[in-house]
Order: C-alpha cells, then sequence, then structure tokens
C-alpha cells in the first residue's frame, strides 16, 4: 500500500548571493525528493551541501528561488502557518531558551506558543524530561546546565508539540555517545505508531544507517542518490571497499585521487600517532598496485590494510569522491 | 490527507496564550534577579539627583525639581524600549531563538505584543520606584488633581512608546551589530528632545524647529501632558490635544509595526537572512 507523502520536493532550488563579482551561490539544484508518512528520512552531506537550506525551507524559514516544496500535501510558500501547526525543527548545537529560566519553565514557554493546554503542558513536559533524562534538572536554571544538557532541553522541546513533521538537523551535535543512544532510542519509540515523520541530516554515517528507513545522498545541492542504507550499499557491493593506514600522511592526495579506478578516497588522521588511514572505494582490485605504488612513492610506509563489507560511509565516497573528515 | 483545521476562536485563544507565555517570559526574568530591579531603579536617581541639585544652586523653580523626576521615570520606559523592545529579535536571534519563534504557528505580533505588556509591566513597576524614591529623596512639589487623566495619558504614553519599539523591533529584525550603533543613535538626541531632563517644548531657548521635531517622539507629548497635570495642576481641557495626538500614534504605529513585520519577514526568508547570525 502507498502511503501518504509527508514531505515532496519538485525541482526546488534556491540561490544565495555570492561575493560581489563571484555570481550566485546555488545552494539546492533541481531537488526531488519524497519522504512518506512513517519515514525516517537522512539526509548526508558535506558542510554547505545543502542540508540546512532544504530544511529551512521545508520549516517555512527560508523561501524558494523556484520549485516546489510540500509539507503534508502543504504546498511551503502558500501555506506557512498551516504548516508550522504540523511541524517542529531542531538544530543540533542550538540552545534556544532563557537561561534565567528553569528547565521546566522554559519547556511550559514553548508548549504555549503551540497552545498546549496546563494539563496537557504539564503532563507532557513530565513525559520528555522523564524520557531525555532531565527528570534531575526540571528545576535548575537553563543557563546552569552543561551543553549537552541544553542540548537535550533543545531536543524536548522540538518534541513539546508531539509533531507530524519533526525536522532534526544534527541532533546529536554536542552529546555524548550515550545520550546519542538515549536519543535514537527515543525517536524510534516515538515514532512506533507510524504516523511520524522524520527528515534528519546527520555527519554521522553510522546514526543514519542504524535509524534511517531511506537516506539521500547530497552534494553542491544535487542529490546523487536517495534509497534505503542497505539498497545503496548492495549497489556498492561489486566495488571493494578497502582501508589502507598509513605514515607518514601524504601531502598531495589528489595525486592518489588521480589514479585511474578510485572511485572515492577519504583521509582521517590520527595527530596522536602521525598515522593516516585511507578509505577507498575501487572499480576493482587491480588498481590496488598502482595504489601502493604511488603510497610508496609518496614516502609512505602501510602499516596495516584490509578489506571490508561496504558500508555507508563508502557509499558516500563512492558518490561524493571523498569523505566527510 | 486529512488535516486538522483551527477556528478564528481557537487560533486567537492560540495567540493570546502566546502573548501571555512571552510577557511572563519577560516579567519573570527581569525581576529574578533582586540585582537588576535595584540596579535599574537607583542608578537613574543619581543622574535625576545632579539635574535637582543644579537646578535648586541656580536657584530656579523648585516644579524643575519635578518634572526631572517625572522624566527621569519616563526614560525608563524609554531605555526598555530601545533595549528590551526594539533589539528583542536581535537578541533572540543571537540566542537562537528566533528560529524557534519563526516556526512556532503562532503570530509574531502576538510575540511582540506579549514583549511589550511584559516590559511595561516590569518598567512601570521600576519607573514607580524612581518616583517614589525621587520624590522621597528630593522633597519636589506636586499638585495632581486629576489622577484619572493623568494615569489615561501615562497608559497612552506606554503603549505609544511600545508600539513605536513594536516597528523599531519589526525594522531591526534583519539587522547585525548595527543594532548597537542604532540604538546609541536613538538614545540620547531622544534624551535631549523629549525633554526628559528639561522641558523642551515650549521654552523659547529651543529653536522652534527643534521643539516641532521633539513633538515626533511620543515620549515628549506624553511627557509633557504628564508635567502638565502631575506638577502644574492641569486637567484634561489643558491636555486634550496631547491626548489627541499620543491616540494618532498609537493608531499609526500598531498597523506600522504588522506590516513592517510583514515586510522585514518576507524579506529576510527571500534573502536568507532571517535567521542568519554574526552578520
Amino acid at each position: 500500500m502507498k502511503r501518504d507523502l509527508s514531505i515532496e520536493t519538485r525541482s526546488l532550488r534556491r540561490l544565495f548571493k555570492g561575493v560581489p563579482g563571484a555570481g550566485d551561490v546555488v545552494a539546492l539544484d533541481s531537488v526531488d525528493l519524497s519522504v512518506e508518512e512513517g519515514e525516517i528520512f537522512g539526509l548526508l552531506g558535506p558542510n554547505g551541501a545543502g542540508k540546512t537550506t532544504l530544511i529551512k525551507i521545508l520549516a517555512t524559514l527560508l523561501l524558494p528561488t523556484s520549485g516546489e516544496a510540500y509539507v503534508k500535501g502543504l504546498e511551503v510558500v502558500k501555506n506557512a502557518p498551516k504548516i508550522r501547526r504540523l511541524i517542529n525543527l531542531v538544530s543540533g548545537g542550538e540552545t534556544p531558551g532563557y537561561g534565567i529560566l528553569s528547565v521546566k519553565e522554559n519547556l511550559w514557554f514553548f508548549s504555549q506558543l503551540y497552545g498546549l493546554s496546563r494539563d496537557g503542558a504539564r503532563d507532557r513536559i513530565k513525559q520528555l524530561t522523564d524520557q531525555l533524562g532531565l527528570d534531575t534538572y526540571v528545576d535548575s536554571r537553563m543557563s546552569k546546565l552543561s551543553t549537552g544538557y541544553k542540548q537535550r532541553l533543545n531536543l524536548a522541546r522540538g518534541f513539546i508539540n508531539n509533531p507530524a513533521v519533526l525536522f532534526l538537523d544534527e541532533p546529536t551535535l554536542g552529546l555524548d555517545v550515550l545520550s546519542a543512544k538515549q536519543l535514537r532510542t527515543f525517536i524510534r519509540s516515538w515514532m512506533a505508531d507510524g504516523t511520524k515523520t522524520v527528515l534528519l541530516t546527520t555527519h554521522y554515517m553510522a546514526e543514519a544507517d542504524e535509524m534511517c528507513n531511506r537516506v539521500g545522498i547530497i552534494d553542491r545541492g544535487k542529490v546523487l542518490a536517495c534509497d534505503t542504507p542497505q539498497r545503496l550499499k548492495m549497489k556498492l557491493a561489486s566495488r571493494p571497499s578497502w582501508k589502507i593506514e598509513i605514515t607518514p600522511n601524504i601531502q598531495d592526495l589528489d595525486s592518489v585521487r588521480t589514479i585511474q579506478g578510485i572511485v572515492g578516497l577519504s583521509e582521517t588522521s590520527n595527530i596522536e600517532t602521525g598515522a593516516s588511514t585511507l578509505k577507498l572505494v575501487l572499480e576493482d582490485e587491480s588498481v590496488m598496485s598502482s595504489l601502493l605504488s604511488k603510497i610508496s612513492q609518496n614516502g609512505s610506509k602501510v602499516l596495516a590494510m584490509s578489506k571490508s563489507e561496504p558500508t555507508l560511509e563508502d557509499v558516500y565516497i563512492s558518490l561524493v569522491g571523498r569523505g566527510l573528515q | 490527507m486529512s488535516l486538522p483545521t483551527i477556528g478564528f476562536r481557537d487560533e486567537l485563544l492560540s495567540n493570546l496564550k502566546a502573548a501571555y507565555a512571552r510577557m511572563w517570559v519577560r516579567i519573570k526574568g527581569g525581576n529574578r534577579e533582586a540585582t537588576h530591579f535595584i540596579a535599574e531603579v537607583f542608578l537613574p536617581v543619581l543622574t535625576i539627583g545632579a539635574y535637582v541639585i543644579l537646578y535648586r544652586s541656580l536657584g530656579l523653580p523648585s516644579t524643575l525639581g519635578s518634572a526631572v523626576i517625572l522624566g527621569g521615570a519616563m526614560i525608563a520606559f524609554w531605555m526598555n524600549v530601545l533595549w528590551n523592545m526594539s533589539a528583542q529579535w536581535y537578541w533572540e536571534k543571537e540566542m537562537g531563538n528566533l528560529e524557534m519563534y519563526m516556526v512556532a504557528p503562532v503570530s509574531r505580533m502576538a510575540i511582540l505584543f506579549g514583549m511589550s505588556l511584559g516590559g511595561m509591566i516590569n518598567t512601570s513597576i521600576r519607573a514607580l520606584g524612581i518616583l517614589i524614591l525621587g520624590v522621597y529623596v528630593f522633597q519636589v512639589p506636586f499638585q495632581l488633581h486629576d489622577i484619572f487623566t493623568a494615569s489615561f495619558i501615562f497608559l497612552l504614553t506606554v503603549v505609544a512608546l511600545y508600539s513605536l519599539g513594536m516597528v523599531f523591533a519589526s525594522l531591526y529584525m534583519l539587522y547585525g551589530r548595527e543594532v548597537w550603533h542604532t540604538n546609541q543613535l536613538l538614545m540620547e538626541p531622544v534624551f535631549f528632545l523629549s525633554g526628559s531632563y528639561f522641558p523642551s517644548i515650549y521654552i523659547s531657548a529651543i529653536p522652534f524647529w527643534v521643539q516641532l521635531a521633539a513633538t515626533a517622539i511620543p515620549m515628549t507629548v506624553g511627557l509633557d501632558a504628564i508635567r502638565r497635570i502631575a506638577i502644574y495642576g492641569g486637567d484634561i481641557s489643558t491636555v486634550w490635544l496631547h491626548i489627541v495626538a499620543l491616540i494618532a500614534f498609537i493608531l499609526v504605529l500598531f498597523p506600522l509595526a504588522r506590516k513592517a513585520l510583514n515586510f522585514m519577514e518576507s524579506l529576510g526568508k527571500k534573502e536568507g537572512r532571517l535567521t542568519l547570525r554574526w552578520q
């Protein structure tokens, strides 16, 4: 059975004025996207890829330059006030609220922006503070909270109106591993009834792999691929993924990128050891000999190498040509 | 796909709740720290005191001291309008709150209205403190016979001032650090033109065109009317023109605030500057 679409964009385009003489910056370029009700949809992309621009258009904070965008069937430009009753937005790293007020007071204030009744607000605040581990801090001033707890408060704010569509822009930014896991568990339980939709942007591939029903990979304003994490990984199954640890790191990484047969490459450096880990997606194994000789020419030594099953990160590298790091 | 519909009554209720909540935040936030209140009452009295002492030492009429105390109390409103109303969207943007307001399903005017009410209540308490302390310390004369008209004019003045604050808040919405400079520019000239520390209209020493310009500021008109009633024993017949002017200010400024707010919000969305920080 085909489910209703919660989010839909058609040829969505957004330009920003660039620096004088440099022309306009294309933040979104003919983006077509459909997110069904009940889905957690992940948007993956490097900084400046257009993720936040897309979320801001859908959350009625920004007008598109051309194209159409719909939330719950409502066109975002013409029906902004109606859409706002159905959505909420949480931007990771933001800590909206008033430092002088307590957690409970801040949440009560947010609840009033959504017209919750006194009892409804009280129950919702209790439920959210319990579930997000804020229960011991309800009477603490927001200014006294640690960054992680402020972020939890921000998340509680996002759920206060029980939105039909929730936009989460890097929600686990600033959260420790345990808190991020708690949040993921909370989102899944919140979505259990199948009527809620989440559009999530993240830099954490494992998070997207674990949480999202489908992901879209976006770069320079274009959606390069859109499917379930499993299917995206399967498409890459014929292309070997390798992890090679080298020392010292290669100064001219672009010279490696130009080797024919390398689909994508990302490098993670370890400052303590001076070693680098190269993640590579190759056309086939025959590239390995040229690759190893290039590493050697650069004066680097191979410390370890292993072949791995394709991950979402490999999919990302193969499509974007580089990693997120 | 069935979507919930919302009637006029529910929408109104929702906006009133938001306005009340924003007012509550302002009152709670403004009074939680006792030091804020003490500083905002005692420090202005020092400035007022300097003028009262100066006028006394020059042998000028004691009513000038009364005028200064009333002016000092009204200055609290102008400061609040500038820094806590006009610049408020800027603060909210820097704190990350503007995005939250813009995504919420309530009228931005409801939020501004709530801010205004909270500001009026907070500042009225402070202004009363300044007035009581000033009168107690400097023992200046008052001849208040028509308390109803005085209260009515005070209310009109404050509403007109906050309506102006709402206009500024809307215009400042897309501002970055320019807010600081603009507020500085609006602060001292208005202190001077509105006659906070000396009467600036009907005084021959001040050129006519300056007096005329001064009447374009709601505080000048309101302050002059309140002084006429509270210090010189006037009644409604002596200030009816002031009342007309203040009502005219409100009738023009309130709708202007709404128009400016809608315009700036649309412009911000178009240019992508609505929630852009560190400008």
